[in-house]
């Protein structure tokens, strides 16, 4: 027997001031079925979810939820009919525990009075049910961006009743997250929730999803049952074009002879409660990368070298010289630069237009009295729409309304226009289409060779592989092994995070 | 004949010119012209008396001149994600110290009894970013500080009177009149003219509304912003010393209980009414500018149609309340929800 469909969504159209987002779409969800809704960055993904969770109010189409219309319902009334949503961009407060974020808008009372021990117990429950463990009595910026998205995972999951949407949910959590979730949507699914799930990582589409959806330029292209479309294909369907399979063992690495000088040489440099005391090298035309599990260091050792938190003891070098970064400001002048991994709170600047958010790092190097004059400007903008393929209607709306790769890409620009040395990448291809990423992760190599100097803090383990000369391993805020050449491989590193430093 | 399409466009056209920043500001401001001129057809009628230029709109424009150089210092500060409370007792300071320079003949030359206004203003600002960049406290608390104890500083100078003195070259800031246009217009011209110019012409405007829209993301992209936020309070005194002395000049006299008391609210005002969010960002210098005209052409029509004194406030509060609701979208959002609904239960 055909499962019963619970939402279903047909002809929908949706428009912003010079975009079309949606025309036409559809799609439809069954009870206990998982879908894939794929499509490139700035197909229109966040913006259907937005339509059917009413966040935004579309322009036509019907919306239904088991066979009852609930287009043109607020936000507030269709959580209440049962919808629930991690959307791509935490939503959370920041300033709120944990815990009061989980239960915001339905906290448990008892005698008219909320009842905070229950709060927090069931808040601990339903996390470590998550194999996640933490205070939940403190504030949400205390965690790290991948935390707080397992935090308001829990807050969707728990709420859902008839379907949950996740957009992009493991755009920044790592393997072992990334199976917890799922074991957790396979337990939704056998309960008859309907799951929306949108990724870039396809391979997971494969995993755990039982239909795609796919959506191209805000229209809808096809729907199919994963057996039936094979990833090469759907690849095809997502970007309209193919892209040309680059071969991953392709990199032949750097060695490191012992009397080149490093561009930068950390030495023994740490704060507590961020990164042990360790040392870094990193060499012009070459690459480091950062491995290591969520919390173990990697960000903070990149925040420490870019002078955003100073290190309580060892020292920075640049080709030699010791310098001391007071702050991020330093560190540019010296030719560094920092692509951050939580953009929302540390990479755009949503209220300025694309192209200020692109020149922002490079204008910043220059000081406030040499401005950029307009028309280097805008080539600036056009080189790098270009060349990143950054999909925006136009360069002067603000950044905040393109789709959430773009961002990301606009980041990656400005670091990228700056002209860097060194150049420290926390996670740069976050919520990135597999086409844009293999032209980015081309680029980057491409100014590698030409002699700037790269360190990639990354969760996926390929990425690392692809692009390191060496590689360094940390462990619960320990520098715990360094890999070279033959030892660089998925397996090698895998293996190295699960065992050393274990005592 | 107008085909569908081009009446389509020609609404889309009036849509956007109504969705546009400077709209409602002006539409209120002309609202409010248009009253006056209903009242009084000799509204904006301008005679020349002995070289210079004498009317309704003058005396409006004249008016409005300190507090137009508060609201444009208070904009830029607002944009970084603070406030500045200090800038009435900064005019009360500024003010004191040239009456005291004057009257008691420490100096004469006109060029540096107004540097010394200009300079203890600056000062003023350079404390106040200090607080607020170095030392972290809070903006609002922060000006607080200098909002009380200057009004004390500014009554320790004068000594508790008010300060009455007699200088030509003084006087010429508040009374006297270039090419028939009173000076004090002049001033706010040329002080908004130039600060446009300087955002355009160099990187500080982007850094400003940088810092306050994401001060985070701007520290990681390398803004300094302690240096940032120092310039800009530095320049909130700098226009309020400006004010001061236009207001001390005018009345030759500095009254430190009184001199620019409640004017940082008009400002704040002001920039509200032009479209700025207290929450910083982007910022908007023209619209504020039609904020304060129509902060001052209410307070005017208020005063010359014979109402008490008292009634100027109630009806700021009316009006300031009106702008902030056809401009905040959470209002038109619903207002048009209402619409539409309504056209549907006619369908
Ligand atoms: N609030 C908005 N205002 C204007 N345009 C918007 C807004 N939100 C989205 N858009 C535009 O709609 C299009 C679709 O964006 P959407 O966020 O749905 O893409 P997406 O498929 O989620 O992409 P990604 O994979 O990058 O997250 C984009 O061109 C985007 O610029
Ligand atoms: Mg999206």
């Amino acid at each position: 027997m055909e499962p019963k469909s619970i939402l279903k969504v047909s002809q929908l159209n949706k428009s912003f001031p010079g975009v079309k987002a949606l025309s036409q779409v559809q799609l439809e969800l069954r009870e206990g079925e998982i879908m894939a809704l794929l499509g490139g960055n700035g197909a229109g993904k966040s913006t259907l979810i937005k339509c059917i969770t009413g966040v935004y109010t579309s322009d036509g189409g019907s919306i239904s939820l088991s066979g009852q219309s609930i287009r043109g319902l607020s936000a507030e009334e269709i959580i209440l009919k049962g919808i629930s949503t991690v959307h791509q961009e935490v939503n959370l407060i920041p300033t709120l525990s944990v815990a009061e974020n989980i239960y915001l808008g339905r906290q448990p009372y008892r005698f008219g009075l909320i009842d905070w021990a229950k709060m927090n117990t069931n808040a601990e429950e339903l996390l470590s049910s998550m194999k996640v463990f933490i205070d939940v009595t403190a504030t949400l910026n205390d965690y790290s961006i991948a935390v707080q998205q397992m935090i308001a995972i829990a807050r969707g999951v728990d709420m859902s009743a008839k379907v949950l949407i996740l957009d992009e949910p493991t755009a920044s959590l790592d393997n072992k997250e990334v199976e917890q979730l799922f074991t957790l949507m396979r337990e939704l699914k056998s309960r008859g929730i309907g799951i929306v799930f949108v990724t870039h990582f396809l391979d997971q589409v494969y995993d755990v999803c039982d239909q795609i959806t796919v959506l191209r330029n805000g229209q809808f292209v096809a729907s199919s049952s994963v057996d039936e479309l094979p990833q090469i294909e759907l690849i095809n369907l997502m970007l309209g074009k193919q892209i040309s399979n680059k071969n991953s063992s392709g990199k032949s690495r750097h060695t490191t002879d012992s009397n080149s000088k490093p561009f930068l040489s950390a030495s023994n440099i740490g704060r507590k409660g961020m990164i042990n005391p360790c040392d870094v090298n990193i060499y012009s035309g070459q690459t480091l990368g950062l491995g290591g599990l969520l919390g173990s260091g990697r960000t903070e050792l990149a925040k420490l070298l870019f002078g955003i938190v100073k290190p309580e003891q060892g020292t920075i070098q640049i080709e030699g010289e010791v310098k001391a970064f007071g702050s991020p400001h330093d560190a540019i002048q010296e030719g560094l630069a920092f692509c951050p991994e939580d953009r929302k709170v540390e990479g755009i600047i949503g209220e300025l237009s694309v192209l200020e958010n692109m020149v922002l790092a490079l204008q910043a190097k220059q000081g406030w009295f040499r401005m950029i004059g307009p028309k280097e400007q805008k080539e600036i903008g056009k080189k790098f729409v270009r060349s990143l393929n950054i999909v925006t209607s136009d360069i002067n709306k603000p950044v905040k309304e393109l789709s959430g790769g773009n961002q990301q890409k606009v980041i990656l620009a400005r670091w990228l226009a700056s002209g860097p040395s060194l150049l420290i990448l926390d996670e740069p291809t976050r919520g990135i289409d597999v086409g844009a990423k293999s032209e980015i992760l081309q680029i980057i190599d491409g100014l590698c060779k030409q002699g700037m100097a790269l360190m990639v803090i990354s969760s996926e383990l390929d990425e690392i592989v692809e692009f390191s000369d060496r590689v360094s391993v940390l462990k619960d805020h320990n520098m715990i092994a360094e890999l070279t050449g033959k030892d660089i491989s998925t397996q090698k590193l895998m293996e190295t995070i699960a065992h050393e430093g274990r005592d | 004949m107008l085909t569908i399409s081009d009446r389509k466009e020609k609404t889309i056209v009036l849509k956007e010119i109504m969705q546009s920043r400077l709209f409602w500001p002006i539409f209120v401001l002309l609202l409010l012209l248009a009253f006056n001129l209903i009242n009084d057809p000799s509204f904006f009628a301008i005679e020349i008396k002995q070289g210079r230029l004498f009317g309704s709109v003058i005396d409006i424009l004249n008016r409005a001149a300190p507090i137009a150089l508060l609201a444009l210092g208070m904009t830029l500060v607002i944009a970084t994600g603070g406030i500045d409370l200090s800038v009435g007792a900064v005019i009360a300071i500024s003010g004191a110290v040239c009456a005291y320079l004057i009257q008691n003949e420490i100096v004469t030359s006109t060029p540096l009894i107004i540097l010394a206004g200009i300079g203890v203003a600056l000062i003023a600002g350079l404390w106040n970013g200090i607080l607020v960049s170095i030392l972290g406290i809070q903006p609002i608390i922060a000006t607080l500080i200098l909002m009380v104890a200057g009004r004390g500083i500014a009554q320790l100078i004068t000594g508790g009177q008010i300060l009455t003195f007699d200088h030509v070259g003084f006087e010429f800031i508040g009374g006297g009149t270039l090419f028939g246009i009173p000076f004090s217009i002049v001033l706010v011209v040329l002080t908004y003219g130039v600060t446009f110019l300087v955002l355009r012409k160099t990187a500080l405007g982007l850094f400003i509304a940088s810092i306050g829209a994401n001060p985070t993301a701007s520290y990681f992209a390398g803004i300094r912003e302690p240096q940032i936020k120092i310039l800009v309070y530095m320049f909130s005194g700098l226009c309020a010393g400006l004010a001061g002395m236009i207001l001390t000049s005018d009345i030759q006299g500095a009254d430190a209980n009184n001199a620019g008391l409640w004017s940082e609210l008009d400002a704040i005002l002001a920039v509200v009414v032009g479209g700025t969010a207290l929450t910083g960002g982007r910022y908007y210098i023209g619209p504020t500018l039609i904020g304060v005209l129509i902060l001052q052409t209410m307070t005017t029509t208020i005063l010359t149609n014979g109402l008490p004194v008292q009634f100027t406030h109630i009806v700021k509060a009316a009006v300031v309340i009106l702008v902030m609701l056809i401009m905040s979208p959470q209002f038109r959002g619903e207002l048009n929800r209402l619409r539409t609904n309504k056209t549907k239960e006619i369908i």
